[in-house]
């Protein structure tokens, strides 16, 4: 153990990269620890930003998960987004990474038009979807609908299509991404296995089900888990898609009502800030629960 | 008679793949291709039907509209503004900090470091509120300050820019300190110049995400004038939803800078996800 005094002179030695890590630090801290800190305290508390908060115990915690059936709307909207997205696009994209890896020709123009929409603003491309997802008859999946004899639907004011309008979109969004990374997963899944297959004669389909899938299964799993923890917090998609509705953030009925889009109004268009920083804790939970999953049960299992 | 048979049937399956990708490609691109034809169609094409990817007659005043109706160009300024400065705080604060974590010895420098890396796990939306309230009392609402300042550091990139100058040998500046160098000529001199693709790499993703972020400016920004770009396509989605050709305008507007950046660079910002995992 070095004397105080030691310690003292060792910090002035080091005084460089002391001041190379200081802006760093000073903002993580100002933006994000303290922040965290604040938030955990907020939650137990009514601020509405202009009065000082005003301690409430638990309340705001008792309040959610007792009596808010708009929480529970917003939870069970988001559960369903986050079942309904995940497991389809990382599905899509598993076949369509097995796909490009298949010695196509253009692979490059393949991988960049299915990664356009990963580095587009996801409200433009909401607006365009709520363009393409138009009622009556000029919207063009409507009109392809149609063509195919079946109903027209309309997805973004009707409360059951809307949220089902909102995943089909973060599923086309969502699948370039998942793609390069399943793309750079196979790449690291040895050929050898592939060419002794061969010669024993295996068929493409046996291929896939037992060499690729189980070598990819490390990626998969962190396909998953990231994809997982973006869909949670879906919050864009749903501020377009159900905006210009005149029925606040979360459509009709609240029939897409997201935790992050309830965080919003409850937050930054009632000013409850007390509430909403509870809400933000809730979810903090469920995907600290996934983060941990991941480290713990994943990690530990699937090493090899 | 055998090999004729696999012969077909490798014919099949690279048929079987193609249609698939085609298909999928098709499916990117057209909700692309059907904002740029909407975005100059007159509203008379906008409502015949059946709806067309031929426009009969092209015209560029849903663009005139929507620079008129909104102060188009002024966004796109705020925009390139935040997202230039971001990038460049970013560059310069992470790679210092990573420099100083990968290369010196201090007190409590793993400490620390494991402290900034576990922000990862907190998402964003746990620091809205109390950001927003931060925000307030320095009073840099509506400005570019509150757009700027709370993102010019990434975790993300420390952590990027700690791994690269990891590999980089100890020889490199330990003959640089013999010579007398100080601490910021070995970064400059050194240090910067090396890890230039992993830079690269946080520089194109702090702009991209900077340019399509949308969050934090719908909350501290409640002014016309200090708008970004998506926040003005979202205004306008709201207020002038039912002008499809000049929403598309908009989405247009957003979209096109970012996919120029994106095919021109594609080859690292795909490698750079590869790398990181990290979303645009």
């Amino acid at each position: 153990m070095p004397s105080k005094k030691g310690i003292l002179r060792e910090l002035i030695q080091q005084r460089y990269s002391y001041l190379f890590i200081a802006p760093c630090v000073i903002l993580f801290s100002v933006f994000v620890f303290i922040p965290v800190i604040t938030s955990f305290f907020l939650g137990f508390t009514k601020y509405n930003v202009i009065n000082p908060p005003q301690w409430v115990g638990l309340d705001n915690y008792r309040q959610i998960l007792f009596h808010d059936p708009r929480f529970w709307k917003a939870l069970r909207n988001t559960g369903v987004y986050v079942l309904g997205v995940v497991p389809i696009s990382i599905w899509i994209s598993l076949l369509l990474a097995v796909a490009i890896d298949q010695k196509v020709r253009f692979k490059n123009f393949y991988k960049a038009i299915f990664f356009m929409p990963v580095v587009t603003s996801v409200i433009a491309l909401s607006v365009i979807w709520k363009w393409l997802f138009a009622g009556e008859k000029y919207g063009l999946i409507n009109y392809w609908l149609m063509k195919f004899g079946a109903e027209p639907i309309d997805w973004v004011m009707s409360p059951t299509w809307t949220l089902p309008a909102i995943m089909i979109m973060s599923i086309w969004a969502g699948l370039g991404y998942n793609m390069i990374l399943i793309l750079a997963g196979l790449q690291t899944i040895p050929k050898t296995f592939y060419e002794a297959a061969e010669i024993d004669g295996a068929s493409d389909w046996y291929k896939f089900w037992h060499i690729t899938l189980p070598l990819l299964r490390p990626t998969l799993l962190f396909v998953v888990i990231m994809s997982a923890i973006n869909s949670f917090q879906v919050f864009e998609q749903v501020y377009v898609m159900t905006g210009g509705t005149g029925k606040g953030v979360g459509g009709v009925l609240d029939c897409a009502l997201s935790l992050v889009a309830y965080l919003y109004e409850r937050g930054f268009e009632r000013f409850d800030m007390g509430y909403a920083s509870a809400i933000a804790y809730v979810l903090f939970g469920i995907i600290f629960i996934i983060t941990l999953f991941n480290l713990k049960v994943v990690r530990s299992r699937f090493e090899y | 008679m055998q090999t004729a048979l696999i012969k077909a049937k490798r014919r099949t399956a690279k048929i079987i793949i193609y249609a698939f990708l085609t298909l999928g490609a098709l499916s990117m691109a057209i909700p692309y291709v059907w904002m740029v034809v909407t975005s100059v169609k007159p509203i008379e094409e906008i409502q015949a039907y059946p709806p067309s990817f031929y426009v009969h007659h092209p015209t560029f005043a849903p663009y005139l509209e929507l620079f008129s109706i909104l102060p188009m160009w002024r966004y796109l300024f705020n925009s390139l503004v935040v997202a230039s400065l971001v990038t460049l705080c970013n560059v310069f604060f992470c790679s210092l900090a990573g420099y100083a974590f990968a290369k010196h010895k201090f007190f409590g420098r793993d400490k620390i470091f494991l402290l900034l890396l576990s922000a990862i796990m907190i998402p964003y939306q746990v620091n809205l509120i109390p950001g927003f309230i931060i925000v307030k009392n320095l009073g840099w609402l509506n400005s570019f300050y509150s757009l700027i300042i709370p993102n010019m550091a990434m975790v993300f990139g420390v952590f990027l820019c700690r791994q690269y100058i990891m590999s980089i040998p100890n020889d490199l500046f330990d003959v640089a300190k013999i010579d007398g160098c100080s601490e910021f000529t070995i970064y400059r001199i050194i240090i910067l110049p090396l890890i230039k693709p992993a830079l690269a790499t946080l520089a194109i993703f702090t702009f991209l995400s900077q340019w399509n972020s949308f969050v934090w400016p719908l909350i501290v920004i409640h002014t016309s004038t200090m708008r970004t770009v998506p926040l003005a396509l979202s205004v306008l989605n709201s207020q002038f939803g039912a002008n499809f050709s000049m929403v598309m305008a908009g989405a247009t507007v957003v979209t096109l800078p970012v996919l120029i950046i994106f095919l021109c660079l594609q080859k690292y910002i795909i490698q750079g996800i590869t790398m990181t995992g990290l979303k645009g």
